[in-house]
């Protein structure tokens, strides 16, 4: 018997299961949005394995500190002060390095920083609401960044989302890219957010929940979450396949 | 061997929501300044980027037939010598002038998408010998969209080669090939449009 490694394969096919499907008619934009034709399933090459790289340089030293990031000099914006922070890792457990992640949000009162958001929710001078990392050697990130408030919006007549952070994430492959969204722990808007709703296994929403973490608190300045992220793992990488050196 | 079992689940995708380009595309969202002034993959070619200069622009329609204001759109390609600018590749090294990778919104008032790159080169076919026709793979998200959709442009001029192509050729509908092909305007533009729904829908991927 051989003892090869598996060649370097595809990942793991994708879990529909947990992800909402296209149509989700209370969630109203999606109706005329969803493709009505079943998606073509094909292996994964070369051009699906291998992803775009991004370097720490591309990145400014403030960029994960949504407090420090468009506040003017000695200010900062209004609202609970939280640390967003985490382990970026594929479905094996491995964790991710050299993973772009970007975030954005609304500020404390609900509103975006956009010029379509209209929200009576106020702007605050010293808050852009987006942020971005490129994840450390186990996968680990953080993020600083004030808690936003939940807002209403146009759907049915009186639906409001939970606050929630919007994450971009960028493994090593094309084909894990993925956007979601991150809710926190015991918000009552949760159960009842359509957009929440999309996801059709109610345990797979307990996975974009983040938890209050008392012990990584800073006291008297600084709440923290902790929000592990998960992206389709390989049956093996390129880099186990590779001998030393390579 | 050592066996490394799935041990977890990817995390549910969500929408990217109306405002995706505060995150994504910053100075269209109206924060000018920030990052630098300038969002990641909104150029994809410099002076020295080897390879025939084309661009692509395109809308996204939905089943109304109304382009989408609010998205996304993510090309991920090979070089002009088929290869990619990634650690996965092992073929070769791919040229250090070109990231291959690249990233714009669809226009706030016309819902128009615009790329400057360059045309790949072909690739092989999963891990045979048999060359794809070249294509970039591109990516989209927007507000309704509830897991980003993944598609693929092919160039109208390789005839033989789309012809031959062993994607292309394993769609059962082969009356939506054309969905997947770019229309040519003058010489190394070409028109892209995406259908998310209805009449001439896009063929999109599960990769």
């Amino acid at each position: 018997m051989t003892n090869k490694p598996p060649s370097s394969g595809g990942f793991f096919p994708r879990n529909f299961q947990i992800h909402p499907p296209a149509y989700t008619p209370d969630y109203k934009s999606s109706v005329a949005r969803s493709p009505k034709l079943a998606l073509v399933s094909i292996g994964n090459g070369i051009s699906e394995i291998a992803g775009p790289v991004f370097g720490h340089e591309e990145l400014g030293p403030t960029d994960n500190d949504l407090i420090q990031n468009y506040s003017a000099k000695g200010q900062s914006p209004i609202g609970e002060r939280i640390i967003v922070y985490g382990r970026l890792m594929d479905e094996r457990g491995k964790g991710i390095e050299g993973a772009l992640i970007e975030i954005w949000q609304a500020n404390s009162a609900g509103r975006y920083r956009h010029t379509k958001d209209k929200y009576i929710g106020p702007l605050d001078p010293n808050f852009g609401g987006c942020g971005r990392t490129i994840t450390g050697e186990d996968g680990q990130y953080e993020f600083r960044t004030i808690k936003p408030g939940p807002y209403p919006w146009p759907n049915g007549i009186n639906d409001w989302r939970p606050s929630h952070i919007h994450f971009s994430l960028f493994g090593p492959g094309f084909s894990q890219r993925l956007i979601t969204q991150m809710y926190f722990e015991g918000d009552p808007l949760i159960k009842i957010c359509p957009i929440v709703n999309t996801i059709p296994d109610k345990e797979a929403i307990g996975l974009l929940i983040a938890r209050l973490d008392m012990a990584n608190t800073i006291p008297m300045d600084t709440l923290a979450y902790e929000f592990n992220l998960v992206l389709r793992g390989c049956r093996s990488t390129m880099f186990e396949n590779r001998p030393e050196g390579n | 061997m050592t066996l490394f079992p799935k041990i977890h689940q990817e995390l549910p995708s969500q929408t990217a929501g109306p405002y995706v380009h505060i995150g994504c595309t910053p100075q269209m969202a109206g924060l000018e300044t920030i990052y630098g002034g300038s969002h990641l993959g909104s150029k994809m070619v410099n002076e020295n980027t080897l390879g025939i200069r084309i661009s692509i622009s395109g809308k996204i329609f939905d089943g109304t037939g109304t382009p989408i204001k609010d998205g996304i759109i993510e090309l991920w390609q090979a070089d002009a010598q088929g290869l990619f600018h990634s650690p996965a590749e092992n073929r070769g090294k791919s040229d250090l002038n070109f990231q291959g990778w690249g990233r714009q919104p669809t226009d706030i008032l016309t819902g128009e998408f615009h790329f400057d790159t360059i045309k790949p080169g072909r690739i092989p076919y999963l891990s045979s010998n048999k060359l794809q026709a070249p294509f970039i793979s591109i990516w989209v998200a927007a507000r309704g969209i509830n897991l980003g959709l993944h598609t693929r442009m092919y160039f109208p001029e390789e005839v033989e080669a789309n012809a031959e192509d062993p994607v292309l050729n394993r769609l059962e509908h082969q009356n939506r090939v054309h969905t997947l092909i770019a229309k040519p305007l003058e010489d190394g533009m070409y028109q892209f449009d995406i259908v998310l729904q209805g009449e001439n829908e896009t063929v999109f991927f599960d990769i």
